[in-house]
């Protein structure tokens, strides 16, 4: 949210396969990405786009492969890893008995991030006038914001993002974009699931389909 | 440890705004003490004979009560998830929700409890034993309640499951708790189970954290 650069950072996942109840989800997959780049996971349903952010993220396990955060191994410090990265997956962890503000603030306030960040945020998804309400009267599409608004104060290069343009509406989607742009520009990084259009000109696409099992055998 | 008091004072405005919360633990632990009363009959020395044991079985059963929750809205909601990424560690985060549990169940046990053993006639000199005994006792009850919670994550029917892993682990506390309030009941020292409720306390808090923190990892995967 502030201006000030990230230093520069080499995220990279070598030879990752994944099994999900019994059954291999990808396997032999590698990338790498550094600061002010963004990948885009695509894949059908089942792929393991998800799977693999939350691989990225530090909270599943690789049956093989290891994650590397400039030559670190991830899984050596894991609470390190975590505070580097802001992540937004399908369930937006939101607390329906809390106001809009109370619930973005808290993760601010756990990040350390100053509460005019909070502000910030608000203003950029367009959730400023829904601030001192609770969240159980919001939308699905208004809770989305607020999760999406959690990422941007977390003050982390490394954003995980999964099917972040789901039930936004158009302007909601332009404020993504912006804040995405944003921080590419500050040298982020942004690893994203999804089905729709890249909408990041400078997008690269990981296709999940070369490492599904069956592909390899083939 | 920043971040234990953050996620704390959070833990703390949730279970106070969903009210209801605290009072429906210190409500069943009301009812189910006068079911013992009930059940036994009127008889004034069977009631004050079993005053110490039912006490702490009603107030062990209510703590339980709750700790199905302990994680279990977090997970479903994702916010497990972002806590585990929040750059707390772990089991800072696991000591704070349990702190937090054992604010608003232990302590307001701890409470209710002189009330409840006042209907069951408890004896006037067993009243001290009783509240110190449940002093050293309810945290280790939040503390292994929450590495049976972290367990339960993802399981069908969690709580029946969390009472056949808990209930267990919770007879030694029941034991050494009973004892000393029926201790002070007879006239004699109280020491040794607070020595015991007090180790008890230290390993829980020593391990407890460790291995919830684990198995929240584990759950998450």
């Amino acid at each position: 949210m502030n201006g000030q650069k990230f230093p520069a950072a080499e995220f990279s996942g070598a030879d990752l396969s994944c099994r999900r109840g019994g059954r291999t989800v990808f396997t032999g997959l590698s990338f790498r990405i550094v600061s002010g780049e963004v990948i885009v996971l695509r894949g059908p349903n089942g792929s393991g786009k998800t799977t693999l952010l939350r691989l990225m993220a530090g909270l599943a396990r690789a049956v093989s492969g290891t994650l590397h955060w400039n030559d670190a191994d991830i899984a050596d410090d894991l609470c390190a890893h975590g505070a580097r990265l802001g992540f937004a997956g399908h369930r937006d962890a939101v607390k329906s008995a809390q106001t809009v503000r109370e619930n973005i603030a808290f993760w601010a306030s756990l990040r350390g991030a100053a509460p005019t960040h909070v502000d910030q945020a608000l203003n950029t998804f367009g959730i400023r006038h829904l601030s001192d309400i609770p969240a159980r009267v919001l939308s699905a599409g208004q809770r989305h914001r607020v999760a999406l608004a959690r990422v941007a104060v977390s003050g982390a290069p490394l954003w995980l993002l999964d099917e972040p343009t789901n039930t936004l509406d158009d302007a909601a989607l332009n404020a993504l974009r912006d804040t995405l742009s944003a921080h590419l520009q500050r040298g982020g990084m942004i690893v994203m699931a999804s089905h729709g259009d890249l909408f990041l000109p400078q997008a690269r696409a990981l296709d999940l389909r070369q490492t599904q099992p069956a592909a390899i055998a083939a | 440890m920043s971040g234990f008091s953050t996620i704390l004072r959070r833990e703390l405005t949730l279970s106070l705004r969903s009210q209801g919360d605290v009072m429906t633990v210190i409500a069943f632990f009301a009812i189910a003490a006068a079911l013992f009363a009930f059940g036994v009959g009127p008889e004034l020395n069977v009631q004050s004979r079993i005053a110490s044991g039912v006490v702490w079985t009603t107030a062990l059963l209510a703590a339980l009560l709750s700790l199905e929750r302990l994680f279990a809205l977090d997970y479903e909601d994702g916010t497990l998830d972002q806590l585990m990424l929040s750059g707390t560690e772990p089991i800072a985060m696991v000591l704070a929700k349990t702190l937090a549990h054992w604010l608003t169940t232990g302590l307001a046990l701890l409470i209710a409890a002189p009330v409840v053993a006042l209907a069951l006639q408890l004896p006037t000199q067993a009243y001290g034993a009783l509240m110190m005994s449940l002093a050293l006792g309810t945290p280790t009850l939040s503390l292994l309640g929450a590495v049976g919670a972290a367990l339960i994550l993802g399981a069908k029917r969690g709580g029946v499951l969390l009472s056949l892993l808990l209930l267990p682990l919770y007879i030694p506390i029941l034991i050494f708790g009973a004892a000393a309030v029926e201790g002070a009941t007879l006239g004699l020292s109280t020491s040794a189970p607070y020595a015991v409720l007090g180790g008890l306390l230290v390993a829980a808090l020593t391990l407890c954290p460790w291995a919830a923190a684990s198995a929240l990892r584990h759950a998450l995967e």
